[in-house]
């Protein structure tokens, strides 16, 4: 087997993967913060990427300025669903809430379609340098600046949680709401604050797919790629998230690339992820990191 | 038998401090139909410790969550009645708000965050506070709790006792006015009991906190306490000096085991139940 391929396709993996982990996180954030399973997580990105896209081609706005306010545009666009659409619904049946994420998902889809297109856009070039040579690989500059950007969300998150007085009310919300509100914290400002912080984290990584692949519907996608990731990882763990995207994005280039040498059953890129699902759910039903309730010896 | 239920009636004109919370005739209810307080009124003077008794079920938990706020959280409302807290009107309000106004309970059973360090854990009790010296009372809370320092995982492997502390503690950060403490001793060893005790007594000596008080072991609990309240059925049947209601035959009888007194027969008890005071 060829060693060289082999790398390049774990470095691809890892690129893409370190974007669904990013994904994954937010999408764990608005779970782990309001057990809300937001089956919307995709159309953040999509929106977001909209957004910023005819921000810098129809307001011709240099890219500092149209990413800042996409995420100014994405945090209030975070607050408004959860308030609007995803509040009056607190205390509703699971599934209803699932069938309303699933609605926000199909009504933005429609949406984006409906205002921009059904063509893919691309985003104005970004980079000066189109390749550079890391260790020996020739990696286009926009992937290594996804990966950056990604790394940098994550060790944001990691701050956050661990510092931030927000990060820890949210922590304490997400494990038992009632003392949170015993300790002063406003539980519904908490889950508004993670649709903002998940709509905002979620629409970077739109931003970052479309500069590299272009605008398109494809992106939500990434929402239903969420799933593998997370199941993977556990459901209600961060680290799980990240780990799970990861782990998804090599999977998917590997199996993709073993499916072209030998087995030839075709479009394994897009199924492998979830045999994986499928096989975590018979295994390790709680995923990798999912909770196990501490108790005390 | 009557001169001392007189007696113990009177001595709650003795408290001559201002009163820092005043619950005036409250009913509760849960679920919209489940009665479960019934006209309560309970007073607690600045800096003192008030004790409110009673068996299970009496409706205690209910009346330190009507103060708090957290009732709705659990699908009860203050139906009826007033809750005073430094001349304020306090009920209806979202328990977040009330924290900032300076109340803060300590839920029964510790329910301090199981996957978050002490210190963490401390920081949120602060959570209210926008001044710059979080740090320094961490330090404090570790000096009140010397054993917490060493315990730097999680705090759900703390012992039942340590969380008791932590609890506690994490009240201490957001520097209230008065603390609502719901038993506090529950499944400790009978030497941690004291030592809880111990603490709550220095808190509101050393630190000037009132602190209203709800115990099943009620011998512990009126020997800090200045004043008490005994609950039944959700209303207040009995009050009075600590002192003197640790002296009170029925209370002894029925709350403190019954030391010193014989066993009465149900006639008795018929009698001590019309003797009840009905608010």
């Amino acid at each position: 087997m060829d060693g060289a391929l082999l790398f390049q396709l774990v470095l691809n993996g890892l690129i893409v993967g370190a974007l669904y982990g990013v994904v994954a996180m937010s999408f764990v954030l608005i779970y782990k913060a309001s057990q809300v399973v937001n089956f919307a997580q995709g159309e953040f990105l999509l929106v977001g990427a909209w957004v910023c896209w005819w921000m810098l081609t129809y307001w011709q706005l240099p890219i500092w300025a149209g990413f800042l306010f996409t995420l100014a545009f994405m945090t209030i666009f975070g607050i408004l669903l959860q308030v609007i659409v995803l509040r009056p619904l607190i205390g509703e049946p699971v599934i209803s809430v699932i069938m309303a994420t699933v609605g926000l998902s199909i009504f933005f889809q429609a949406l984006m379609k409906w205002i921009f297109g059904v063509f893919a856009q691309p985003f104005p070039p970004l980079f000066t340098v189109e390749r550079v040579r890391v260790l020996g690989l020739e990696v286009q500059s926009v992937y290594l600046a996804s990966l950056g950007v990604s790394a940098f969300i994550m060790l944001g998150f990691w701050w956050f949680f661990t510092y931030s007085k927000h990060g820890l009310a949210m922590r304490a919300t997400a494990f038992d709401q009632q003392v949170a509100q015993s300790l002063g914290i406003s539980v519904p400002k908490v889950f508004a604050m993670s649709w903002a912080i998940s709509a905002v984290v979620s629409a970077v990584a739109g931003v970052v797919v479309g500069v590299v692949n272009g605008v398109s519907s494809a992106l939500s996608f990434y929402g239903i790629k969420v799933f593998p990731a997370v199941i993977l990882g556990g459901l209600d763990s961060i680290v799980g998230a990240v780990l799970g995207g990861l782990i998804v994005g090599v999977l998917e280039n590997v199996a993709q690339y073993v499916d072209s040498q030998w087995l030839n059953w075709g479009n394994m890129y897009q199924i492998a992820p979830f045999y994986a699902l499928i096989l975590i759910l018979l295994i390790k039903p709680y995923g990798l990191f999912g909770t196990r309730n501490i108790e005390r010896v | 038998m009557a001169a001392q239920a007189a007696s113990v009636t009177e001595a709650r004109g003795g408290t001559s401090a201002p009163l820092l919370l005043e619950v005036k005739n409250i009913e509760v209810v849960y679920n919209e139909v489940i009665l479960v307080l019934r006209g309560l009124s309970l007073a607690v003077p600045k800096g003192q410790i008030v004790a409110l008794l009673g068996a299970n079920g009496a409706g205690k938990s209910t009346t330190l969550k009507a103060i708090s706020g957290l009732l709705r959280t659990e699908e009860g409302a203050v139906t009826r009645g007033d809750i005073i807290f430094d001349g304020e009107r306090i009920n209806g309000t979202d328990p977040h708000h009330i924290v900032r106004r300076g109340i803060f309970q300590v839920m029964e059973g510790r329910r301090i965050i199981a996957d978050m360090t002490c210190i963490e854990n401390l920081r949120l009790g602060a959570f209210t506070r926008r001044d710059p010296n979080v740090k320094r009372d961490i330090d404090m809370v570790f000096d009140y709790f010397p054993r917490l320092r060493e315990r730097t995982g999680l705090a759900g492997y703390l012992s039942g006792g340590e969380q008791q502390m932590l609890a506690i503690g994490r009240a201490l950060m957001a520097r209230p006015r008065l603390i609502l403490m719901d038993e506090p001793s529950m499944g400790l060893s009978p030497l941690l009991v004291k030592e809880v005790f111990g603490i709550i007594r220095r808190l509101n000596t050393d630190l000037g906190i009132t602190i209203l008080l709800v115990e099943q072991n009620a011998r512990m609990a009126l020997s800090v306490a200045s004043y008490g309240y005994i609950m039944e059925q959700g209303k207040v049947v009995l009050d009075g000096d600590a002192s003197a209601l640790a002296e009170n035959e029925d209370v002894k009888e029925f709350y403190l085991g019954g030391h010193g007194a014989e066993r009465k027969s149900f006639r008795n008890l018929k009698s001590y139940k019309r003797r009840k005071r009905w608010l």
